[in-house]
């Protein structure tokens, strides 16, 4: 069974609803690694050789955070920034993270539908989600399209349920024999065919 | 008109006090100052001295002896051996030359040759007072034409020793025997066959060393324990005491004793203390001297023929002055500093007192003679520091640039750009931390305990109140950056921030302090960069004890930021407060009253302005409210 490590960051999950719910079923399941970056280094002073150890130990990696003014929270930039080093995520000898898989679940205030050109965030979530793609593609990594809970501030109780049972069902999925090419026509996780099944 | 020794000491600090304090209004060094009282209360002007003037004189010669002492504290044993080729060799070279010349002078002058040689010998000593005195008083030790000066005077103290011991050889055999009583009592070594002399010079010198480690230390650190003060000014003088009483048992210089002691405690912690506490007397002591000097000049033989005496006087000068520039140029020093060199060294000095005496006692020197060259000798130690004045206005500027700014580390133990006051916990914790970072700090610390235990360990600590001026001074806060202030007695902050404001507004001051209060005190005294010990780590322990009851450690993290913002501000506003001391009897009822305010004041205020950043519940809460609109 392949082990997934979920990399958490939400500087104020105290007060986050969507992301509570979304996360309580996940913190306890078996080859489920929950990492609450904001909780582990409130000063930002992140043990770059722990990091490193986690991703070493797991085979799909899972940036799970906010989408603050199309990008991640402070941390998730500077985890990258200190953990992903030269010659050991990417260069000439940086290829332990070859082949691992990684993806971002994002939760938005705005819907799907204000991301794109005619919307007044103008470009699609896959297109602001560039930067997590390439970092992927530089390390070598297979990156996934985003799973994404949109519209959070509008969103129901029952709504909100069926968001976190997706989650949990698509991480069993990965973790079982998952053939990439079911996301073939798929810019979310969401919309994979035998999730909506 | 000698009269009680009330009186003496009365004539001797006033006439100080006045002729010094003109001198430097003058601009001109305290030297000549001193010299200048010495002419006017001695028996040729207002003749409140007479006879006892030459008692003086060898009392005084004692500051000579603290001076030595001094200097060696400030080398080390390591830089003393990387300095012995300047020693021997500048110092060689020019007490050689010195004596060659002067003999040459006086034989053509007619002398017979065992004078001229005697002379030679006197001539070529300098003063040790004077120009060590005027160098460390324009700050110039640590020049090239400093250590220069220092090597050769070094030389000349260790030199006089064997001049004193090879004067009898130029007695007549027979005229020798009938002093032979007179002096075979003066000291040890010159009872001895030569073989033995040398023995016991080494003798000496081990014994020195040896005590300094093995007794002297020990003592110090038994006497700093007590706390005493006064007892460490009287530790202080025992030691140099009795140095000078060994010295002159066995028949060496005592000033060459006195710095070999010197040398030895120059390692140790109490380098500084002993530095700060001799300072002061030291500088008295000296100016006694200069005094004795001045008045010891005597002005019936200067007009008996003052042709003559003139122009032995300059030639003797120019001779000196000659060699040293010789010595200079051999030993590569730059034009300017040479010029220094030259012009501070060639004067003929106090050991020619002594030779001389000696000399007219075993009757190589007639009457006329010794108290012709007596004269020239003081003469020419009072023209020094003129000849100094005019090198410095006329000569100097048109020479080249000063050197005096560069400061070479071989010499002088290298001064840091940070002082740490107090290396308890909380200045050991900042000076391990500054120390990582290759940051050395100069630590002063009280507790000689701690002192010596920190020592071991690798650190530089010196021991001292920290709260006096000229311990600061020798720690080197004149080049100082930083001041850090970790002790945790709020009135040794104020002392020294009073220092720091009056004297070296330059250095900036660091602050640990106890609680608000101590604080409050220094706010008021213009001190803002304040380090309450309690507020950050009694916030680390709120901060966590509340993540234990579930809080988030980045949301208690930027709470803790806040609430150090909004206390910091709370504390500058109430320091500003008028201050009612009086009213509080008791500082338990002055605490709760202040309690009270800050408590009052974090329900006014509110302790943090919430935390709404982040928060989608608040964002969601506001749509909700516009789309009700």
């Amino acid at each position: 069974m392949k082990k997934v490590l979920i990399l958490f960051a939400h500087p104020k999950f105290e007060k986050s609803r969507v992301n509570a719910t979304l996360i309580d079923r996940l913190k306890d399941k078996a080859h489920v690694t929950f990492h609450d970056l904001y909780e582990h280094y409130p000063n930002f002073h992140i043990n770059v050789q722990q990091e490193q150890e986690l991703l070493l130990q797991h085979d799909i990696v899972i940036w799970h955070h906010p989408l603050y003014w199309y990008s991640s929270p402070a941390i998730l930039k500077q985890w990258k920034d200190l953990v992903l080093e030269f010659n050991w995520a990417y260069g000439p000898h940086g290829k332990v993270l070859k082949n691992k898989t990684v993806f971002n679940v994002i939760t938005t205030g705005g819907s799907r539908e204000v991301y794109c050109t005619e919307g007044y965030n103008t470009y699609t979530i896959n297109e602001f989600l560039r930067p997590f793609e390439q970092t992927a593609t530089l390390c070598g990594m297979n990156y996934f399209p985003p799973f994404a809970v949109m519209g959070t501030h509008h969103l129901s109780d029952v709504d909100l349920l069926n968001y976190a049972n997706k989650y949990e069902q698509l991480i069993d999925l990965l973790q079982g024999d998952f053939n990439a090419t079911q996301l073939s026509n798929c810019s979310f996780l969401n919309d994979l065919e035998i999730l909506n099944a | 008109m000698s009269g009680s020794l009330l009186f003496e000491a009365i004539v001797f600090l006033a006439g100080a006090i006045i002729c010094v304090s003109i001198a430097k209004r003058l601009g001109l060094s305290s030297v000549i100052g001193y010299l200048l009282a010495g002419v006017l209360i001695g028996p040729y002007v207002f003749g409140f001295i007479g006879e006892e003037g030459e008692d003086i004189l060898h009392f005084a010669e004692f500051g000579v002896v603290v001076m030595l002492f001094l200097i060696g504290l400030e080398i080390e044993p390591k830089n003393f051996w990387n300095m012995r080729k300047s020693i021997l060799g500048m110092g060689g070279i020019q007490v050689a030359l010195t004596v060659g010349l002067t003999y040459v002078f006086f034989v053509f002058l007619g002398y017979e040759w065992q004078v001229a040689l005697a002379i030679g010998m006197a001539v070529a000593l300098s003063s040790t007072a004077i120009a060590l005195q005027t160098i460390k008083e324009k700050g110039l030790m640590n020049t090239t034409f400093g250590s220069s000066s220092f090597s050769i005077l070094l030389f000349q103290d260790i030199i006089v020793i064997f001049m004193i011991g090879a004067l009898p050889l130029l007695s007549n055999s027979s005229e020798h025997t009938s002093n032979e009583a007179s002096h075979s009592t003066s000291s040890l070594i010159e009872s001895l066959p030569i073989g033995l002399q040398t023995l016991a010079i080494i003798l000496s010198v081990v014994v020195i060393v040896l005590a300094g480690r093995f007794v002297v230390i020990p003592m110090l650190r038994k006497v700093a324990k007590t706390g005493v003060r006064e007892l460490l000014i009287a530790a202080a003088f025992l030691i140099v005491f009795g140095i000078s009483y060994l010295m002159e048992f066995v028949g060496l210089s005592p000033a060459l004793g006195a710095f070999l002691g010197g040398v030895v405690l120059s390692t140790s912690e109490f380098k500084h203390e002993l530095e700060s506490t001799l300072e002061p007397f030291k500088n008295l002591l000296l100016g006694l001297f200069f005094m004795a000097v001045g008045a010891s000049i005597n002005f019936v033989v200067i007009a008996n023929s003052p042709l003559t005496i003139g122009g032995i006087l300059l030639a003797i000068v120019a001779i000196k002055a000659l060699v040293l520039f010789i010595t200079g140029r051999i030993f590569k020093l730059k034009l300017d500093q040479n010029v220094l060199l030259t012009f501070s060294l060639a004067q003929v000095g106090e050991f020619a007192f002594v030779l001389l005496s000696f000399a007219f006692q075993l009757n190589i020197l007639e009457q006329e003679q010794m108290d012709m060259m007596l004269v020239i000798t003081a003469v020419s130690m009072s023209l020094t520091p003129i000849l100094a004045v005019i090198n410095e206005r006329l000569i100097l500027p048109k020479v080249g640039t000063k050197e005096s700014i560069k400061r070479p580390m071989d010499h002088i133990a290298k001064s840091q750009k940070v002082i740490l006051v107090g290396f308890g916990h909380f200045g050991s914790t900042v000076g391990r931390f500054l120390r990582s970072h290759g940051v050395e700090a100069t630590i002063l610390d009280f507790d000689s305990n701690r002192v010596d235990f920190l020592r071991k360990m690798g650190f530089e600590v010196y021991y001292g109140d920290a709260t006096r001026e000229d311990l600061l001074e020798s720690a080197g806060i004149a080049e100082a950056k930083l001041l850090i202030c970790a002790t945790n007695k709020v009135s040794v902050a104020k002392a020294i921030s009073k220092i720091i404001k009056e004297k070296y507004p330059h250095v900036e001051m660091l602050v640990r302090t106890k609680n608000r209060y101590d604080a409050y005190e220094l706010l008021n005294l213009d001190v803002t960069n304040i380090y309450r010990e309690t507020l950050d780590t009694s916030l680390a322990l709120a901060s966590d004890a509340l993540n234990k009851l579930g809080f988030r450690k980045y949301t208690l993290n930027r709470q803790v930021q806040n609430f150090i913002k909004y206390d910091e501000a709370s504390l500058r506003r109430l320091a500003s407060e008028p201050k009612r001391e009086e009213d509080y009897v008791f500082m338990a009822r002055k605490e709760i009253e202040q309690q009270e305010k800050l408590l009052e004041d974090d329900f006014k205020r509110g302790i943090v302005a919430y935390d709404n950043h982040w928060d989608s519940e608040h964002i969601r809460k506001q749509l909700e409210k516009s789309s009700e609109a």
